[in-house]
């Protein structure tokens, strides 16, 4: 186990290990999703609250099923298994008992089945070592962080709308740079902290 | 050997245990039973809860028309919901005016039938059928234009007003990797109830139109939906003014057949423009339906005739023949059917002849 308080975590994975700005996993989603700031926010929700129970469940399947067994390196196939089928009957869940919640978030919860920062999530919280109250805040501040990310980039882009954009760039090409350059600024974050 | 099968047993047991916990969340959670859709007020269809409306209402044969197959890209399957049905939902905002949107209109494929419903949609659609037609012959008329006739299975008839289309459904094929609904108006008489006659242009890389041109041979079966439309004859004693150019003399080609069978002797005239005297087809045709009818004029022009057309009939587009020939409007109702870029340059021609907004009838093809 790894010594660092889960709340340091929390905003470091928020800010200076911000899952797309740092380690540009969820861009698929991130890039498709971000023209508008209230669809971007929902699915940010959706990541959220995917990521933080995710990491639990994973968390548990990994240490009380796959260590016993010395089965870590099936932790691939594992991680991916448990979190469709999971994502999938959230959605069964919220489609049928939460219908507010359906129209604000639950369209978007396929999407995000295959969001590879979800994987990525449950593999670095195994790879570093977290403890379970560590891997869950782990979880929670990438949600977090994706949503900042996803928000920002949508406010961007609306601000861009009337711009003179080339061509060739425009929606998904302009998109990628505008990424490029955010994740300039969150690199300055980098090195405050240290989380694994 | 151990491990292999402790590792085979375990990864099987966690699926195992997620496919049943899913299957079991399928038969309970997502299982809403037996809904109810009301029909205009009048039809109540009893459906499976819990599937798309589209695929609740193709399920009891009342076909929708769409043409992405219910991926919500298409916008075409609209239908007015005046109960059940939830909020509008984020992937349809694209496809839905903010008017259509106070007045309940939903796209079919994204609205789900959890509760029971009550929807409006044209009373038209009840007669749209969807069958595996066979395809009695293939002609080219043109080097770019096919003449396709479909037959109906035995005892099947299609019942269809003159001037509207169906929607042939294009399998997947070497180069296409998707199935697609296009839609081509009839050019036969709805007198022939036992088959529908097409006029097909070829579209560089349309994914329809290809596979028509060089996929499709006489004898194979093709999926025919329809009818669809609100362009089509209108009853009246108007004079019909009726402009078409390329594939869009198919819906005025049924209306003329129509008329000659029914003995209708409204005065026409026919404007159909093309581009050389290679672009012209079933003349023989138009030729006969002039003899039969004689309250009937053709008016053929041509845009770009070349030396070898040895042309000596008008040249010039549609418009210009409309200036020429077309005196007092008014009291007149006009049939346009082609390119949007035509029919968007003869409605104001025809307004400028007196002609009033509400008689002129179009089909642009897209």
């Amino acid at each position: 186990m790894i010594e660092i308080n889960p709340l340091v975590i929390f905003f470091a994975s928020i800010f200076t290990n911000n899952m797309i700005m740092s380690n540009f996993l969820g861009m698929c989603s991130f890039i498709a999703v971000s023209s508008e700031i209230k669809t971007s926010l929902s699915l940010g929700q959706a990541v959220t609250f995917v990521l933080a129970t995710t990491s639990v469940l994973n968390y548990l399947v990994y240490y009380l099923i796959l260590v016993p067994l010395g089965l870590e390196y099936m932790r691939f196939i594992v991680f991916i298994i448990v979190i469709a089928a999971f994502v999938q009957l959230v959605e069964m869940i919220i489609e049928r008992y939460f219908e507010t919640l359906y129209y604000s978030l639950g369209i978007f919860l396929p999407l995000i089945t295959v969001n590879c920062a979800i994987l990525g999530v449950s593999l670095f919280m195994i790879i570093r070592e977290y403890d379970l109250i560590q891997s869950f805040m782990f979880g929670l501040g990438s949600g977090i962080g994706w949503t900042l990310a996803i928000v920002a980039m949508a406010g961007i882009r609306k601000k861009i709308t009337g711009a003179k954009i080339p061509k060739g760039l425009e929606g998904a090409g302009i998109t990628l740079i505008i990424t490029g350059i955010m994740a300039l600024a969150f690199l300055g974050f980098s090195g405050i902290v240290q989380i694994q | 050997m151990s491990t292999i099968v402790t590792t085979v047993l375990t990864i099987s047991g966690i699926t195992g245990l997620l496919a049943l916990l899913l299957s079991v969340a399928n038969k309970t959670i997502a299982n809403y039973g037996e809904k109810k859709i009301l029909i205009n007020g009048s039809k109540e269809l009893v459906v499976e809860g819990g599937d798309t409306l589209l695929s609740a209402l193709i399920d009891q044969k009342v076909f929708i028309p769409s043409a992405c197959g219910g991926k919500g890209s298409c916008g075409y399957c609209k239908v007015t919901v005046t109960q059940g049905g939830g909020e509008i939902l984020a992937t349809e905002l694209g496809y839905v005016t903010p008017k259509e949107r106070e007045e309940g209109v939903r796209l079919s494929c994204q609205c789900k039938v959890r509760e029971d419903m009550q929807i409006q949609i044209p009373e038209e659609l009840f007669s749209v059928k969807q069958y595996d037609y066979h395809v009695a012959f293939i002609k080219d008329l043109t080097p770019t234009i096919k003449h396709l006739r479909l037959e109906l299975p035995e005892k099947e008839e299609i019942d269809f007003k003159a001037g509207q289309y169906v929607q042939i459904l294009a399998p997947k094929y070497k180069g296409s990797d998707e199935e697609v609904y296009r839609a081509y108006s009839i050019a036969s008489s709805p007198m022939d109830t036992k088959a529908v006659e097409l006029y097909i242009g070829y579209v560089k890389e349309g994914k329809a139109t290809t596979y028509v041109h060089n996929f499709l041979k006489e004898k194979m079966k093709l999926t025919v939906v329809g009818p669809y439309g609100d362009f089509f004859y209108q009853d009246s004693d108007r004079e019909m003014v009726m402009v078409a150019i390329g594939t869009g003399m198919a819906p005025i080609m049924s209306i003329l057949k129509y008329m000659r069978s029914n003995n209708i002797q409204r005065k026409v005239t026919f404007y159909f423009g093309a581009r050389t005297a290679e672009d012209l087809f079933e003349m023989e045709t138009l030729e006969q339906l002039q003899k039969d009818m004689p309250n009937f004029k053709l008016v053929t022009c041509l845009s770009k005739p070349t030396e070898k057309c040895n042309w000596s009939g008008e040249v010039g587009r549609v418009t210009d023949m409309l200036q020429k020939y077309l005196t007092d409007a008014s009291g007149a109702e006009a049939y346009l059917c082609g390119s949007p870029v035509m029919v968007d340059s003869v409605i104001p021609i025809l307004k400028d002849k007196g002609m009033p907004e509400e008689q002129i009838y179009y089909d642009k093809f897209e």
